[in-house]
């Protein structure tokens, strides 16, 4: 009886240092297939927003995604505020206005197209589609194309820091976090 | 400390430190198999064969691959195909048995479902083989992202995808598995390690638990008989053989099983030197390209049906059709509530059920195959919802079956 007591106790001595062990164990684990620093680093891209025509679909790069810029035409912005949803979307910069959006289907990640004819991006995977600011018109994606966090400067677009116009994008859930 | 005698054959000196001739004698001569049993019960043996397969050709290309976002591509289309002596066999019989293994696993599922070989003390059996499956689905994965060719790319970004829930929008979850934004270096090395040794070592302690599964309550035969082992066992030792209902595991059972073996390998290594190509997509012979989805993705054919149970719904209720269709396997032998463990040709409407639910599963294959348009998805959309109907209606129909 006495030994049995001992045992027991050195048992749960021994689950108690093993517990220890296997949470901090785990801890490290996790950490380790955390991304690297200079994965998270090399997070930031800066744009000329100068440089891009209007109704034609530009794909840049940032963390390895690529980005949709379209700059709008006359005609576009015309269609867009009679949508105030729409009109939120757009980035203005200078006097012009820009559609700058992941260009990932928020369904489940594949890359849309541009039909600059029919002013609309189609999703080959599943076949959603978006409108020209990036709002989805037909599922199955769930909403309209993320914005990624960006910062205004002067004629330049920097990705990756978040300004005050992105900001108010997600306090009125215009997008999600990217 | 045991008693040990001077060796007379290395046989007794063997047997006399590692209990060979008892080790023998459980596993094999006297491990007994029904008689009553067709070549569907060979497809065990031919699973164990084609893993070996699996495992030896993996071995070799192991020697020249690089898990390099840089280098993946070209040592696999290049270093293994143009340059490694054989190179191209070792490759093509990986690709074609990651392939042909998942056809015998389905054969090997349904023949259990047909003859209800997952209940009255076989749950164990059926459990373990569903992990089973389930480790050899993230073998099959994981494999695919290696030669990081564009189906690669983008089946890893859809599948890593599925990780954020939906509307739950668990980024941070799909960037921790991936080691990035993106799938790049860190989540090629991760996938990597995962094939050549986590994974295989779950497989290989996944398959010792299956086999343990299988020791007490033995194999299942095709009447669903239950026969006294120890009695017909008994039969046999006596020596009357042609009235006992079981035969040893060696050499009775596995002279068939390998027979079904050596035909299995013969249309096997067909498909390795003729027909290789079903198991290679042309869309991954492009290398990757994280700028650039391919037109219509899709994943391996094994796939396609709980795939095409995702699709024609919207994200999260696809997800959580999805979900149910990778898990609802496991409650077979607890859904099914009849206390019969016959064939379903004998149990009434389970009958009926068995062969919908196959019938079901291979429309969602062909749906899963095609692009989601028009007529092809209203069929993906029904096959997708008589799948789940199925299943709510299984305790149903086989709590009104008739004991046989």
């Amino acid at each position: 009886m006495k030994n049995n007591s001992r045992r027991g106790f050195m048992g749960k001595a021994f689950g108690a240092v093993a517990g220890v062990g296997a949470v901090a164990s785990l801890y490290a684990m996790k950490r380790s297939w955390d991304p690297l620093p200079s994965v998270k680093a090399a997070g930031f891209t800066t744009l000329d927003m100068s440089a891009y025509k209007e109704n034609e679909l530009v794909t840049e790069k940032w963390r390895g995604k690529p980005i949709f810029v379209l700059k709008q035409t006359a005609d576009m912005v015309k269609k867009a505020e009679a949508n105030p949803k729409d009109m939120e979307r757009l980035i203005k910069i200078g006097n012009d206005y820009f559609m700058v959006c992941l260009g990932l289907c928020t369904h489940l990640g594949c890359i849309p197209g541009y039909d600059s004819d029919e002013k609309s991006f189609l999703c080959a995977c599943h076949g959603g589609m978006y409108d020209f600011t990036g709002d989805v018109t037909k599922a199955p994606p769930p909403r309209g194309l993320d914005i990624p966090p960006f910062k205004i400067d002067g004629n330049k677009l920097v990705l990756g820091e978040e300004g005050p116009e992105y900001k108010k994008m997600l306090e009125n859930g215009t997008t999600l976090r990217a | 400390m045991a008693h040990f005698t001077k060796a007379t054959s290395l046989h007794d000196w063997l047997n006399q430190r590692l209990a060979i001739d008892t080790l023998r004698r459980v596993l094999a001569t006297e491990y007994w198999i029904p008689k009553n049993i067709n070549f569907l019960w060979a497809m065990g043996m031919v699973l164990a064969i084609t893993f070996g397969l699996l495992l030896i050709s993996g071995i070799f290309l192991l020697m020249y691959y690089q898990p390099n976002v840089n280098l993946a591509f070209d040592s696999v289309n290049y270093t293994i195909m143009q340059e490694v002596g054989y190179g191209w066999l070792w490759r093509h019989v990986h690709g074609v048995a990651a392939s042909v293994v998942f056809l015998i696993i389905y054969i090997h599922m349904f023949t259990g479902i047909y003859y209800g070989s997952y209940k009255k003390g076989r749950e164990m059996i059926w459990l373990s083989g569903m992990l089973l499956f389930v480790a050899f689905s993230a073998e099959a994965f994981s494999g695919y992202m290696l030669p990081w060719g564009q189906m690669s790319y983008w089946a890893g970004m859809v599948i890593t995808n599925l990780f954020s829930g939906g509307s739950l929008h668990a980024d941070g979850l799909v960037e921790w598995i991936r080691g990035d934004y993106v799938p790049a270096q860190a989540f090629l090395n991760r996938f990597f390690m995962l094939h050549v040794l986590l994974i295989p070592l779950a497989i290989l302690g996944l398959i010792g638990l299956h086999f343990g599964a299988l020791r007490i309550p033995h194999v299942n035969n095709q009447d669903g008989e239950e026969i006294d082992f120890e009695a017909e066992a008994a039969k046999y030792k006596a020596g009357d053989k042609a009235n006992s209902k079981v035969i040893a595991f060696v050499n009775d059972f596995m002279s068939k099983d390998m027979m079904v073996v050596g035909i299995y390998l013969i249309f096997f290594f067909y498909l390795v030197f003729y027909h290789y190509d079903f198991a290679m997509d042309p869309v991954n012979f492009d290398p990757a390209d994280g700028l650039k989805t391919p037109a219509h993705i899709y994943p391996e054919w094994y796939f396609l049906w709980s795939y095409e149970i995702l699709r024609p719904f919207s994200t999260n209720t696809g997800l959580i059709a999805f979900a149910f269709a990778q898990v609802i396997f496991f409650a077979l032998p607890f859904l099914d509530k009849s206390p019969n463990a016959v064939p379903a040709s004998r149990r009434g409407l389970f009958k009926y059920w068995f062969w919908a639910m196959l019938i079901d599963m291979i429309i969602l294959t062909a749906m899963g195959k095609v692009p989601p348009e028009g007529a092809f998805s209203t069929i993906g959309l029904y096959a997708a919802l008589t799948f789940i109907g199925l299943w709510i209606a299984l305790p149903f129909i086989t709590k009104t079956e008739k004991k046989v």
